[in-house]
């Protein structure tokens, strides 16, 4: 049975709502806005048809109150719910509830969010469909010799990971099977003195490791790829600067890497947009899949400006139960598109937030230019949610002229009264290493560290 | 024996808490040093700690946990002896 609504409801704040709303009008939806006290008279309740107050500033308390946005949608009359990214957007109990409230969740089924937002369920799904991931142990190591035997399968360098460890936390690399039995050991007491738990498994160590990252779209039944975004240049772990194509995979590499996306995600029957996240080996010219984003992202404008495909709108128009209108051979890669975050932080004092009233603001524009963003003259930018405040896309026909365009943006943009991190861009746009394309995920802090700004 | 007001130097988010099921930093009565943790403010998803600068006795909050603040906004006092 098709779906049909005529009212979206968009939980969400800031530019991804603004985003949202324009692409539902464009369809002819009405839209709703929701807001909390400190978002009363932001640009998403501006432009949407109505806005409904859903409860008191913290987060936890409006933009992930369930009982309040279902409510909401029923009082509005919404017949769809799309959740943006963050927030409820990867929350597999809100889509259910959204279903047993008898609205569309405008995204993949909770059992997709389930099955692929959870590592380890996605890397078997991944090698049963066979994508390849990360070479590894198949769990904890114990001894010495078991160690050597796994790592000639996996391939030196090799990392060692406590089992207790996360975030960059319980690592030792080693080079050979001498280093490795050295490093066991050492890693093992490690371990259980930081943790309280020794147990340590083996993983591939990727040197240079690029971030690259295939865009889908599946209506349930078919999947298709819109290519890749490189998102290597990162600050702990936060993109702040992604285009597309990635300037360092070929012709050949691109093809096998999107078709595996598309197998992955046809393997869980995927409805909606999609984001299948990949290291690239640099040296080895490898790539592995390491987890799925069951959301829209942020920066999917420079998939956009590269295939002229609109995928907030392709992601309502699945949501209302029509098939992909296009095929495979449809989607053609044209020219570069570069993304890069404003934030309101400053680059100067490690980046420490800076929320404020922008006084007055200038807006960069001409041939290839777009501006995502909840600014206005006067607005002002509340410090309880995130820093983003805009995203400046640029689209040329190859990556030098991006770069060129981009540099002119910048220096068109003006946002007066905070301080943003467009200096930072500034510096990045004309740094030679940058401007060849050669980075990895761990270029930006090396270079943050080595000049100061 | 002086009331020392202690004020969020940032806006943002109060926590009382490190997390929601820990016990809170300091309640009422608690007796502080220099340095301790008196409460987090959350700033765009940055977390700075609020540090007694005096020796004393918390004698009144005036935020609860999760609670929106202005820089200058009392936050507590501190009695000193």
């Amino acid at each position: 049975m098709k779906p049909d609504f005529d009212t979206l409801l968009v939980a969400n704040r800031g530019e991804i709502a603004v985003r949202i709303i324009r692409a539902a009008r464009e369809l002819g939806l009405r839209t709703i806005a929701v807001f909390s006290d400190a978002d009363a008279g932001s640009l998403p309740t501006q432009l949407a048809d109505e806005a409904i107050h859903i409860g008191a500033t913290p987060a936890s308390k409006s933009y992930l109150n369930v009982d309040a946005i279902l409510s909401a949608a029923k009082a509005a009359g919404a017949g769809a719910i799309h959740p943006g990214y963050g927030f409820l957007a990867e929350n597999a109990a809100f889509a259910d509830a959204v279903a047993a409230a008898g609205l569309v969740f405008v995204g993949p089924s909770a059992h997709a969010i389930r099955t692929m937002g959870d590592k380890a369920a996605a890397r078997a799904a991944a090698q049963r469909a066979g994508v390849p991931t990360v070479p590894g142990s198949t769990g904890v190591v114990d001894s010495l010799d078991d160690a050597v035997r796994i790592a000639a399968d996996i391939g030196y360098p090799i990392m060692i990971k406590a089992s207790a460890g996360g975030g960059g936390r319980g690592i030792r690399v080693a080079n050979d099977d001498a280093e490795l039995r050295r490093e066991m050991t050492t890693a093992q007491a490690e371990a259980k003195a930081a943790f309280g738990n020794g147990a340590v498994y083996l993983e591939r160590f990727i040197r240079h490791a690029r971030h690259i990252e295939v865009q889908i779209l599946g209506d349930g039944k078919n999947v298709l790829h819109f290519f890749e975004r490189e998102c290597s240049l990162q600050r702990r772990r936060q993109k702040i600067w992604e285009e597309a194509p990635s300037a360092a995979i070929d012709t050949r590499t691109r093809e096998a890497m999107c078709s595996s996306a598309v197998a992955l995600a046809r393997a869980v029957s995927y409805s909606g947009a999609g984001t299948l996240e990949y290291l690239y080996d640099d040296e080895s010219q490898e790539f592995f899949f390491i987890e799925m984003n069951t959301r829209i992202q942020v920066e999917h404008p420079v998939t956009e400006m590269v295939t002229g495909v609109d995928l907030v709108k392709e992601m309502l128009r699945i949501a209302m139960g029509e098939q992909l209108r296009l095929t495979q051979g449809d989607i053609c890669l044209r020219g570069t598109a570069i993304e890069v975050r404003i934030n309101a932080e400053n680059p100067a004092k490690n980046f420490a937030p800076c929320p404020g009233k922008v006084s007055s603001l200038r807006i960069p524009g001409g041939p290839g230019v777009r501006f995502d963003s909840m600014l206005f003259p006067g607005y002002v930018v509340p410090p309880f949610y995130d820093s983003l405040l805009g995203k400046l896309i640029v689209h040329d026909e190859n990556r030098t002229a991006a770069l060129d365009r981009l540099n002119r943006a910048l220096r068109e943009l003006d946002v007066e009264g905070l301080t943003t991190t467009k200096g930072l861009h500034q510096k990045l746009v004309l740094d030679p290493e940058v401007r060849l394309g050669k980075f990895d995920t761990s270029f930006l802090e090396r270079w943050l560290a080595s000049k100061p700004l | 024996m002086p009331q020392i007001e202690v004020l969020s130097p940032l806006p943002g988010t109060f926590y009382r808490q490190a997390s929601p099921d820990a016990a809170p930093y300091v309640i009422e009565g608690s007796r502080v040093h220099v340095g301790d943790v008196l409460g987090l403010v959350e700033v765009m998803k940055q977390f700075s700690e609020v540090n007694a600068e005096v020796d004393g006795v918390v004698t009144r909050i005036f935020v609860e946990d999760g609670d929106a603040v202005e820089p200058g906004q009392t936050l507590l006092y501190i009695e000193a002896p």
